[in-house]
């Protein structure tokens, strides 16, 4: 096996790991508190931007278990390029989103009257908080493979 | 015609690359999308109450500098058109600035991925910023500001269209750099060294 091709399912696989560990915390993340008689319930459903996060690492960790599982030849591995840059731009943009969304959740919004929802459900805030390390790791992790299947074009393959 | 040109020809011509106009369209998608979120302010006054008879008014304005993912999207664009003209410059003057072509394509396909990355997260960032301003979330009690500031939202909106066009050009641009150095590797250690 050449360097090249080690390297890659060495990244790919750490990103798939990433990917599903982001996808099944944010899916597993609710709470629901009570305080003076009113009922707080946190879903990641509740958020459209947390579905489209939690939707978007789940396509990306299905697309790296099928090329992990799949061989390469030559016609292949340029299909693959395409849509390694497409779920790269997913992922980036899901965690952004994702990020965006709990930024406001944690701080609140004070030109807009949006309260922070942090203090009344402290350990949802957590989950989510861990689900999107693992989204952000996954996001490098696809950048780097990208930008190392481009330089890794400077140097020879070693027969 | 006597003589034809068959395959690539020997002299790439600057501007007439397909690539050239596709970036040059992407450059002003996205300084467009940075100056409409940058310029996009709406200023409203409400008579909050009426004591004896004089009404006090309240300003509240709307500005991007409010939301913070609004403001990462202006900086996120800004600096993508800002690589889109540096990179038209790049091809421009290609040959009075690189020696070496492989080292050049390389280097411009790798800062095209860190430039697609950025600007997404930027426009996706404000996508679901925007989409939690237009309907508010009733289970956090967040109430939705659009149906106040109607002309901010439109032009917001409008800068997020813009966005995504860039992008996907770029994404285009990007893709077709990779595939084609996958296609023909100019390797830089080429020499073949053959140990005794």
């Amino acid at each position: 096996m050449t360097r090249r091709k080690a390297v890659t399912i060495l990244l790919r696989l750490l990103a798939f790991g990433a990917a599903l560990a982001a996808t099944i915390v944010m899916v597993t993340s609710h709470e629901s508190a009570s305080v003076l008689n009113l009922t707080f319930k946190a879903k990641f459903s509740h958020t459209p931007a947390f579905v489209y996060f939690a939707i978007a690492e789940a396509i990306a960790s299905g697309y790296s278990l099928i090329v992990l599982l799949l061989s390469s030849k030559n016609w292949f591995r340029r299909l693959v390029v395409v849509l390694d840059a497409v779920i790269a731009v997913l992922l980036s943009s899901s965690i952004s989103a994702a990020l965006a969304i709990a930024h406001v959740g944690k701080k609140g919004n004070s030109h807009s009257g949006w309260l922070p929802i942090c203090g009344q459900v402290p350990k949802f805030c957590d989950h989510v908080t861990g689900a999107l390390i693992a989204g952000f790791i996954a996001a490098i992790l696809y950048l780097v493979l990208l930008v190392y299947t481009a330089l890794d074009t400077l140097f020879v393959e070693k027969p | 015609m006597a003589f034809e040109n068959r395959g690539k020809p020997a002299v790439e011509k600057p501007i007439k690359d397909w690539r050239h106009v596709v970036r040059m369209v992407s450059f002003l998608a996205t300084a467009s999308a940075t100056l409409v979120m940058a310029f996009s302010k709406e200023t409203k006054t409400l008579v909050v109450a009426n004591i004896g008879g004089v009404p006090i008014k309240a300003t509240i304005s709307a500005k991007f500098q409010h939301t913070p993912a609004f403001v990462f999207f202006v900086i996120a664009n800004g600096m993508a058109s800002l690589h889109n003209l540096l990179m038209i410059m790049a091809e421009v003057f290609r040959d009075k600035m690189f020696n070496n072509r492989g080292v050049h394509l390389v280097m411009i396909a790798i800062l095209d991925m860190m430039t697609v990355a950025l600007a997404s997260a930027g426009g996706g960032a404000a996508l679901f910023m925007a989409m939690l301003g237009k309907n508010g979330n009733s289970h956090a009690r967040w109430s939705k500001i659009c149906d106040k500031f109607d002309s901010y939202c439109d032009r917001s909106g409008g800068a997020l269209i813009a966005s995504f066009v860039g992008l996907v050009l770029l994404l285009l641009i990007t893709v077709h750099s990779i595939i084609k150095l996958l296609n023909h590797p100019k390797p830089i250690n080429n020499i073949d060294i053959t140990l005794p």
